[in-house]
C-alpha cells in the first residue's frame, strides 16, 4: 500500500471496501499526505466493524484535483420496462437528495435494448440537466460506457456518484457502485460472485450451505436468509420455514406479533421436491437456541403438501426435533399433509401439530406460543430412524443422493408400501418379491427418481424400515 | 365473461414433454381451457395427454390455426427464446410461468411484444383462472381443487404473489362471494402485466363489479394503480392489501419484486396514496373476505 501511495506522489485517498453508504460520514473514506499517514489511517480502519461488514480491504487511489461532481446512473424502470440512465450535473450526495434540492439539474431517457444509448442521446441528457457545453463529448462518452457496462453485467442498477470533472479537464469514475441481477449472475462467472442474493451483509456460514443446495437443483425454490446468529434461548428467535414470497411474509408478521423473533427467513414452494424440503428444514435446525419451528405459507398451496410433509418428517425425526413445531400445510392434499405430520411426529419429545388453510397464520402463531410456554425443557426426543447400514443393500442414485433398500429387510416385508406409495412409481416386485427400479438405474438418477421420500418415510412407519435415503448437505455437520 | 382466459381461447404449452409442462396441461385441460397444442423442439410428432406436440411454434400455428395463448414452461435461462418465438409466431398472450428469468431478458421480450402488439403475464406467476371457465399455468394445482376452491362471481383478484392469489379467492368464495378471474401478476420487478393494465381489464369486463388487489413493497405498481383511479380510468371499487410490512429495505424475502430501494415503493407511501383516491386499503389481511362483501353488497 505505502508503495502505491508513493507511486501517487504521496497524496491519495484511502477508502475502505464495504457495502455501505455514506462512508465519507463516518470516516470510510480518508485523505493521506504521506505514506505514514496511509499506514496510520489503514490499522485505523482494518477490522473495524461497519453495520454488519468487516473492513477487510481497502482502496487507495489518485487524490483528484475536484472542478466538478456530477452523478451517473442506471436503474431498471418496472413502468417503461426497460433501462433508464439518469443524469445530473451536480454529484456528491444521493440523487433522491439532489432530485429533491436541484429537480433542474437531474435529466433521464429511457434506453431502447435494441439500440443501446446513442451517443446523441447522452448529450441530449447531459444538456438537459444543465452540464457546461466544454464537457459534453466527455461527459456523454463516459455515460454510454456505463450504459453498456450496465448491460454487459445484467445490473438492476449501476451508479457512478461522483462523476468527477478534474481541473486539468479530465472525467473520472471517482466511485461507482453495480448491483448485478441475480437472476442472471449463471451467465457471468468471471464476476465471482459467491452467493447470488440480494443482502444487506456478508453471507454466514449457513446461507452459503443453503445456497449450495439451491444453486445446481432447479425442482422449486429454496430460498434462505439467517437474520441472526447467537442468540439465547431467552431471546425467543423461532426457525421460520415459509412457502411462497407473499404469505411467508404474512407468516413471519404473525411470529412478531406473538412476540417472537425470526431466526431465519426460508421459502420452499413452486412446487419443490420433498428431498429440498427436508434439506431446508436441516439447515433451519442446525441453529442453535430455537424456541421453536414455524412453517407456514400462504395456505392454499398450488403444490401436493404431503410432499412437505415427508421432508419435514424426515429432519425432524434424524435431528431429532426437541422444541414444538406448528406446521400450516394448506392446499392440496392437505388433509394428507397433516396425517402425516401428525401421526409420523407423535414419539417425538416435543409436539407438533398440523394446519390447513381454514387455519390462520394468526392462530397457528398463536398454537405456536401456546405450546412453547408448555413446553419447559424439552426431553432427549430419542426417537428411531434409519441410519444406513444394511446386511443386503440394493442401492441407485437419486439426482441429488442415494437410496437403499436392505433386502434382508425387506424379504420379511409384507406391505411393500415402497412400491405403492412411491409417486412417479419407478419401483417394481423383481422375482423374489423384493424392492427393486422398475427403470435404469441411470434414468433414476436423471431425475425420473423425484426424491418423494415415501420409500423410507413410508417404510419406517408401514413397511419393514428398510428402506433408506441418504441427502448429503454440504458442509453442515451431521 | 372474464377477462383475459375463458373456454372460447385456444392454447398452446411451450415445454409440454416436460414435468411441469405435462403436469399443468393436464390442469388445463381439465378444467375446461382448450389446450390445442404443444411445443418442444426435437420432440415434435408426439402427443402429450392427446395435445399433438410440434417441433416450433410457427409449425404449431400452422397445423393447428390461431392460438391466442402460449404458456411457457421451460427452464427459465431459455424462456427468452421461447417467448420471442412465440411473438414472431404471432401469438398476442403469452403466461411465463417460470421463476428466475433475468431481468434483461424480461426487457428484451417487453420491447418485442410491444413491437408486436403482444402482452404477456409473468414472469414468475402462478397463472390466472377464470372460476368455470378456464385456467392457464398452475393456479390450483389440480383442477378437482380449482373447482372446489373458486366460485364464480363479480369480484376480479390482482396480486403480486401467487400463492395468496389462491388463498383470497378461496377465502373470498368461502365467504360466499364469486370471483370473474383471479390473476397472479407475478413475484419479479418487471412483468409483463403489472397491477394497472389488470384494472384496465378489469374495468372493460361488464361481470366484474369490484376488485381486490393484494399489493407489495417495491415497484411502482400499486401508485400506478391509484394514479388510474384518480385519472377516472379505473372506476370500481378497490379492496387492496400491501404487504411486506415488517420487510427491511435492500433485503428482500423471496420477490424479486419487493425490495425497497431509496425512498420508492414503500408500504406507507403506497398504502397512502391508495387512500388518497378513495380505495379501500385494510390492515389485516384477514378483513379482506368481509371488506369485500360490505363493498360489494354496496354496488350491486
Amino acid at each position: 500500500m505505502q508503495r502505491t501511495v508513493r507511486d501517487l506522489g504521496g497524496d491519495a485517498v484511502v477508502k475502505a471496501q464495504v457495502w455501505s453508504t455514506k462512508r465519507a460520514a463516518w470516516g470510510g473514506i480518508r485523505l493521506v499526505a504521506s505514506e505514514e499517514e496511509a499506514r496510520q489511517v489503514a490499522s485505523e480502519l482494518l477490522g473495524r466493524k461497519v453495520g454488519q461488514f468487516t473492513i477487510d480491504r481497502l482502496l487507495v487511489e489518485e487524490k483528484l484535483s475536484i472542478a466538478h461532481e456530477l452523478y451517473a446512473g442506471v436503474i431498471i424502470d418496472d413502468s417503461a420496462r426497460a433501462p433508464v440512465v439518469i443524469f445530473s450535473s451536480r454529484g456528491g450526495s444521493g440523487i433522491e437528495e439532489i432530485a429533491a434540492e436541484h429537480p433542474e439539474s437531474v435529466a433521464k431517457v429511457t434506453v431502447d435494448l435494441t439500440t443501446g444509448l446513442l451517443p446523441f442521446q447522452a448529450r441530449d441528457l447531459a444538456r438537459a440537466a444543465g452540464l457546461d457545453r466544454r464537457y459534453l463529448n466527455k461527459v456523454a462518452d463516459a455515460l454510454v460506457k456505463l450504459y453498456q457496462t450496465a448491460r454487459h453485467c445484467e445490473a438492476r442498477s449501476a451508479e457512478i456518484n461522483p462523476l468527477v470533472i478534474t481541473e486539468d479537464g479530465r472525467v473520472v469514475a471517482a466511485d461507482c457502485r453495480v448491483t448485478v441481477d441475480d437472476y442472471a449472475v449463471f451467465r457471468h462467472p468471471d464476476l465471482g460472485i459467491e452467493i447470488a442474493r440480494e443482502l444487506d451483509r456478508p453471507p454466514t456460514q449457513l446461507d452459503r450451505i443453503a445456497y449450495s443446495v439451491e444453486k445446481d437443483d432447479y425442482r422449486g425454490t429454496f430460498y434462505f436468509i439467517q437474520m441472526e446468529e447467537g442468540f439465547a434461548p431467552d431471546d425467543r428467535y423461532v426457525g421460520f420455514h415459509g412457502a411462497g414470497g407473499g404469505g411467508s411474509m404474512m407468516s413471519m408478521d404473525a411470529l412478531l406479533q406473538h412476540g417472537f423473533k425470526v431466526a431465519n427467513f426460508t421459502d420452499t414452494s413452486g412446487n419443490p421436491p420433498a428431498s429440498k424440503v427436508y434439506r431446508a428444514a436441516r439447515i433451519i435446525l442446525s441453529q442453535s437456541n430455537l424456541v421453536g419451528y414455524f412453517a407456514s405459507g400462504c395456505g392454499v398451496a398450488s403444490q401436493e403438501q404431503f410432499h412437505s410433509a415427508r421432508g419435514l418428517v424426515k429432519a425432524f425425526r434424524e435431528v431429532p426435533l426437541s422444541v414444538p413445531g406448528v406446521i400450516r400445510l394448506g392446499g392440496n392434499s392437505e388433509e394428507k399433509a397433516i396425517q402425516i405430520i401428525t401421526d409420523y411426529c407423535r414419539d417425538l419429545a416435543v409436539v407438533v401439530e398440523g394446519y390447513g388453510k381454514d387455519d390462520t397464520p394468526d392462530f397457528c402463531a398463536d398454537r405456536l406460543e401456546t405450546l412453547v410456554a408448555g413446553a419447559g425443557k424439552p426431553g432427549p426426543g430419542q426417537v428411531g430412524w434409519t441410519n444406513g447400514e444394511a446386511k443386503r443393500p440394493y442401492r441407485f442414485e437419486s439426482p441429488t443422493g442415494w437410496i437403499q433398500f436392505d433386502h434382508d429387510l425387506c424379504a420379511q416385508c409384507d406391505h411393500k408400501v415402497c412400491i405403492t406409495e412411491c409417486v412417479p412409481q419407478i419401483l417394481k416386485e423383481n422375482d423374489d418379491g423384493l424392492p427393486v427400479l422398475a427403470i435404469t438405474k441411470a434414468e433414476a438418477q436423471k431425475g425420473k427418481c423425484t426424491e418423494c421420500l415415501a420409500c423410507e418415510v413410508e417404510c419406517w412407519f408401514h413397511g419393514n424400515r428398510g428402506g433408506y435415503i441418504d441427502l448429503p448437505i454440504e458442509g453442515l455437520e451431521s | 365473461m372474464a377477462i383475459l382466459i375463458d373456454e372460447t381461447k385456444r392454447v398452446l404449452v411451450q415445454g409440454i414433454t416436460g414435468r411441469e409442462g405435462m403436469a399443468r396441461t393436464e390442469l388445463m385441460q381439465e378444467y375446461g381451457t382448450q389446450v390445442v397444442a404443444g411445443c418442444t423442439p426435437g420432440k415434435g410428432g408426439r402427443n402429450v395427454l392427446g395435445v399433438p406436440v410440434y417441433d416450433s411454434v410457427a409449425e404449431a400455428v400452422e397445423a393447428q390455426g390461431g392460438i391466442d395463448i402460449s404458456t411457457i414452461f421451460v427452464p427459465a435461462p431459455l424462456v427468452k427464446d421461447a417467448a420471442l418465438e412465440a411473438l414472431y409466431a404471432g401469438v398476442k398472450l403469452l403466461v411465463i410461468v417460470p421463476d428466475r428469468v433475468p431481468i434483461y431478458d424480461v426487457l428484451t421480450i417487453a420491447g418485442e411484444a410491444e413491437r408486436r402488439g403482444a402482452r404477456f403475464i409473468g414472469p414468475n406467476t402462478l397463472g390466472l383462472l377464470s372460476p368455470g371457465r378456464g385456467v392457464l399455468g398452475m393456479m390450483g394445482g389440480r383442477a378437482e381443487s380449482a373447482r372446489k376452491w373458486f366460485k364464480q362471481g363479480p369480484v376480479g383478484v390482482s396480486s403480486r404473489s401467487g400463492g395468496i392469489t389462491s388463498s383470497i379467492a378461496y377465502y373470498i368464495s368461502r365467504a360466499g362471494v364469486g370471483l370473474s378471474t383471479m390473476v397472479h401478476v407475478g413475484g419479479d420487478a418487471v412483468v409483463g402485466m403489472p397491477h394497472p393494465e389488470i384494472m384496465l381489464e378489469f374495468e372493460n369486463d361488464p361481470d366484474t363489479k369490484m376488485v381486490v388487489m393484494f399489493g407489495e413493497i417495491g415497484t411502482s405498481q400499486e401508485e400506478t394503480v391509484a394514479d388510474l383511479i384518480e385519472q377516472g380510468r379505473f372506476t370500481k371499487p378497490l379492496v387492496a392489501y400491501i404487504g411486506g410490512k415488517a420487510a427491511k429495505e435492500g433485503t428482500r424475502f423471496s420477490h424479486a419484486g419487493a425490495i425497497v430501494e431509496g425512498n420508492r415503493g414503500t408500504h406507507e407511501g403506497k398504502v397512502r396514496r391508495l387512500r388518497e383516491v378513495g380505495a379501500t386499503v385494510v390492515d389485516k389481511f384477514g378483513d379482506i373476505p368481509s371488506v369485500t362483501r360490505d363493498t360489494l353488497a354496496k354496488v350491486v
